[in-house]
């Protein structure tokens, strides 16, 4: 027994098992699936989104850089041909185009400058003390020198200030000389230095060797990756801009746009944390994720929650098959024990009718004139009798069994509901005396007769005090049989003042194999065969139970249509 | 197979027809006691011979025997003898069949073991009935 109850428990243990798994495997495939994919399409649209977004606006700074570098190179130029060489060479003059130009740019003009082919700075209008200053050393001369317009690269210079310059060349009198205009550092820094883009994002200018040309906002060295490829990568000319990501040194993700200005000769790069940059993604990526664990945690605990559930349900449906196996063949041996009883009852009903007449021949006899003068004739006469009553008992003994025995007759029949609550009520009369319980009749004398199976009804009634006696045998009790008319019903209640069964029994009392009673003690189809009769009848059959009260069982059955002739004579 | 020889033409003729023997006599004795003219078959086929050979007013006849069963006896009695009242005697169980039997024509049944008295009742019935039918 105990090695069938292991078996079973690791049946439903593996059962509950498997359907776990297949539950959580069902759920989560398409979960996964779906939110893999949702996942996939959204980061590519998104980086794709901020790339663009990146692009676009580096573009755009690195013409307005342009822009003001060119402008501020055509603003020397305008100077330059306006003006002789000789007016230029007057400082006072000078000073003159330097405040004009101040007037109208603002500050961007730090000073201007007239320098010959020997480098030396021949008129000066500034802020510094730069007259006769010797450049002829200076890297920006001599591109100066080369080219008709130079833009420098930024450089401390002889001021020991950051600043850069812008060249014109012109001829006079067959040498060269150069106009030369020292732009403001901060002016310049600030059109790279507005370049911020969340809370790491920024970006400044290096020159081809990697020096700074603008201050950037956090230290950052150049000459490591990726600067190096950038600066080492040949120009693509035009509007050229590239997004790459990589990690740094220190292994974070960063985003890099870079893009060539100053025809090339300048890198304006932009830098940003992958995190910072794609903030908005990586919220959406943890929520998400955040989701799809809980997600999985509830599908994990929802199906062990009701596989549990669902196996213990199969293992009550389990229960009850077995249950239900052993009263049907306890049904079966009943039924066996029946019409054994049934057989010997009917065999022992022709001596019994042979040993009744043999008794009523010899009373026959006894009646005759010899024989009145017996001095034992009383004895004999007595004797008889009593032969004659045990006999007729042992008949109604088998009559019972027979009863009980035999298939039910379902043809109806006029039948007086008092006549047969006094039947059965004999019946079990025996019973309830042992048991010290009382049975009670209360009938309504003027009840109508009904058209129904009266064995039926007697098998209904039969049952009904049967499991009322069942259920106060041990403590004794009363039981009491009522009836009356109720409308078009004739009433008949069966009620004790038993246990009680218990609420969450009672919309199942009626079903086959349902029983309270231990196996062996009770088929449990008892009820169930009372509520097909009844409700075959156009009756109904009801329950009213309250535990430590008693329960009672009302049936209604039907008054026929027409009125019959016959009226209650209890 | 016996029969009663006295005084048949006042007498009512009743033929007993059961296969258990000891009943068959002591109905005998006591109905020839109480002034039936009785006769008695222990088998069907018995009771057929008798009601071919003899006239009588009422056969009492068991439904259960090993021969022929009752019911057959009585649609043979029935055939032979219409005016012939038979009152069946059953055991409780096969009350249905006596039933039956009444369909078939039988007068009346009565439950085995009987009332003595009751027989003697309902023969006499029979006997009445039997007469004016026939």
């Amino acid at each position: 027994m105990s090695d069938q109850n292991g078996e079973n428990e690791t049946y439903y243990r593996s059962l509950t098992r498997r359907i776990v798994i297949i539950m959580v495997v069902v759920s989560l495939i398409p979960l996964l699936l779906i939110s893999g994919t949702i996942r996939y399409f959204f980061q590519v649209s998104y980086q794709e989104k901020v790339a663009d977004h990146l692009k676009v606006l580096i573009k755009k700074h690195r013409q307005n850089i342009d822009t003001f570098l060119n402008e501020k190179l055509a603003d020397i130029r305008v100077v330059a041909d306006s003006y002789t060489f000789d007016q230029l060479s007057d400082e006072v003059f000078l000073k003159d185009r330097l405040k004009v130009l101040q007037d109208v740019y603002g500050r961007a003009f730090v000073d201007l400058g007239v320098v010959n082919d020997h480098g030396i700075q021949i008129a000066y209008a500034g802020p510094f003390r730069l007259q006769e200053a010797d450049y002829s050393q200076a890297a920006w001369f001599r591109e100066a020198m080369q080219n008709q317009t130079h833009i420098s690269d930024v450089f401390p210079g002889l001021r020991g200030l950051p600043h850069f310059i812008v060249t014109v060349q012109r001829e006079h009198g067959g040498a060269k000389w150069i106009l030369r205009a020292t732009v403001d550092f901060d002016a310049f820094n600030s059109l790279v230095e507005s370049i911020r883009i969340g809370s790491t994002g920024f970006a400044f200018i290096l020159n081809s060797k990697g020096e700074f040309q603008t201050k950037p906002r956090t230290e950052i060295d150049p000459s490591r990756e990726p600067y190096v490829s950038f600066l080492t990568a040949p120009s693509k000319g035009g509007d050229d801009v590239s997004l790459v990501e990589k990690a740094n040194a220190a292994g974070d993700d960063y985003v890099y746009v870079v893009s060539r200005l100053k025809d090339g000769h300048w890198l304006l790069a932009f830098q940003q944390t992958a995190g910072d940059a794609y903030l908005a993604l990586y919220t959406a990526r943890r929520i998400s994720m955040a989701i799809f664990v809980l997600g999985v945690l509830g599908v994990v605990v929802v199906a062990v929650l009701l596989s549990k559930r669902v196996v213990r349900r199969i293992m009550q449906a389990d229960q009850e098959k077995q249950m239900m196996n052993e009263r049907v063949i306890e049904a079966g041996k009943l039924a066996s024990l029946g019409e054994l009883a049934a057989g010997i009852a009917h065999e022992i009903n022709n001596p019994v009718a042979v040993m009744v007449e043999e008794a009523g021949w010899m009373q026959d006899l006894l009646g005759e004139e010899e024989l009145q003068e017996s001095k034992n004739l009383e004895e004999f006469k007595q004797s008889l009798r009593q032969i004659r009553t045990q006999g007729i008992r042992c008949k109604e003994i088998t009559h019972k069994l027979l009863s009980f025995a035999r298939k039910t007759d379902p043809r109806p029949k006029d039948v007086q509901l008092n006549e047969l609550v006094g039947e059965v009520v004999d019946l079990c009369q025996q019973r309830a005396r042992y048991a010290t319980i009382k049975i009670n009749v209360d009938l309504d004398p003027q009840l109508p007769l009904v058209h129904v199976s009266p064995t039926e009804l007697q098998q209904v009634l039969m049952n009904l005090i049967n499991n009322s006696l069942d259920a106060i045998d041990s403590r004794g009790g009363k039981v009491e049989v009522k009836t009356r008319t109720e409308g078009n019903f004739v009433l008949l209640q069966v009620a004790d003042d038993g246990p009680g069964i218990p609420e969450m029994y009672l919309p199942r009392i009626f079903d086959p194999f349902f029983t309270t009673k231990p196996v062996g003690k009770g088929t449990g189809l008892g009820l169930s065969i009372c509520y097909g009769i009844i409700t075959r009848m156009g009756g109904q059959i009801s329950v009213n139970s309250a535990v430590g009260i008693g329960t009672t069982f009302n049936l209604r059955i039907p008054l026929p249509k027409t009125p019959t002739a016959q009226e209650g004579i209890c | 197979m016996s029969a009663s020889e006295s005084n048949k033409a006042d007498r009512i003729k009743v033929l007993l027809v059961d296969d258990e023997e000891a009943y068959v006599r002591i109905l005998e004795k006591r109905l020839t006691k109480r002034n039936f003219a009785v006769s008695t078959a222990f088998s069907g086929i018995q009771g057929v011979q008798a009601v071919r050979k003899a006239e009588f007013d009422v056969a009492v006849l068991d439904l259960k025997m090993e021969d022929i069963d009752g019911i057959e006896v009585l649609k043979i009695f029935k055939a032979l003898v219409p005016k012939m009242a038979v009152i069946m005697l059953t055991g409780h169980g096969s009350e249905e069949a006596a039933r039956d039997g009444i369909q078939y024509g039988a007068y009346d049944y009565l439950l085995k073991p009987c009332d003595f008295d009751d027989l003697v009742e309902k023969i006499k019935q029979a006997a009445g009935t039997g007469k004016t039918t026939g």
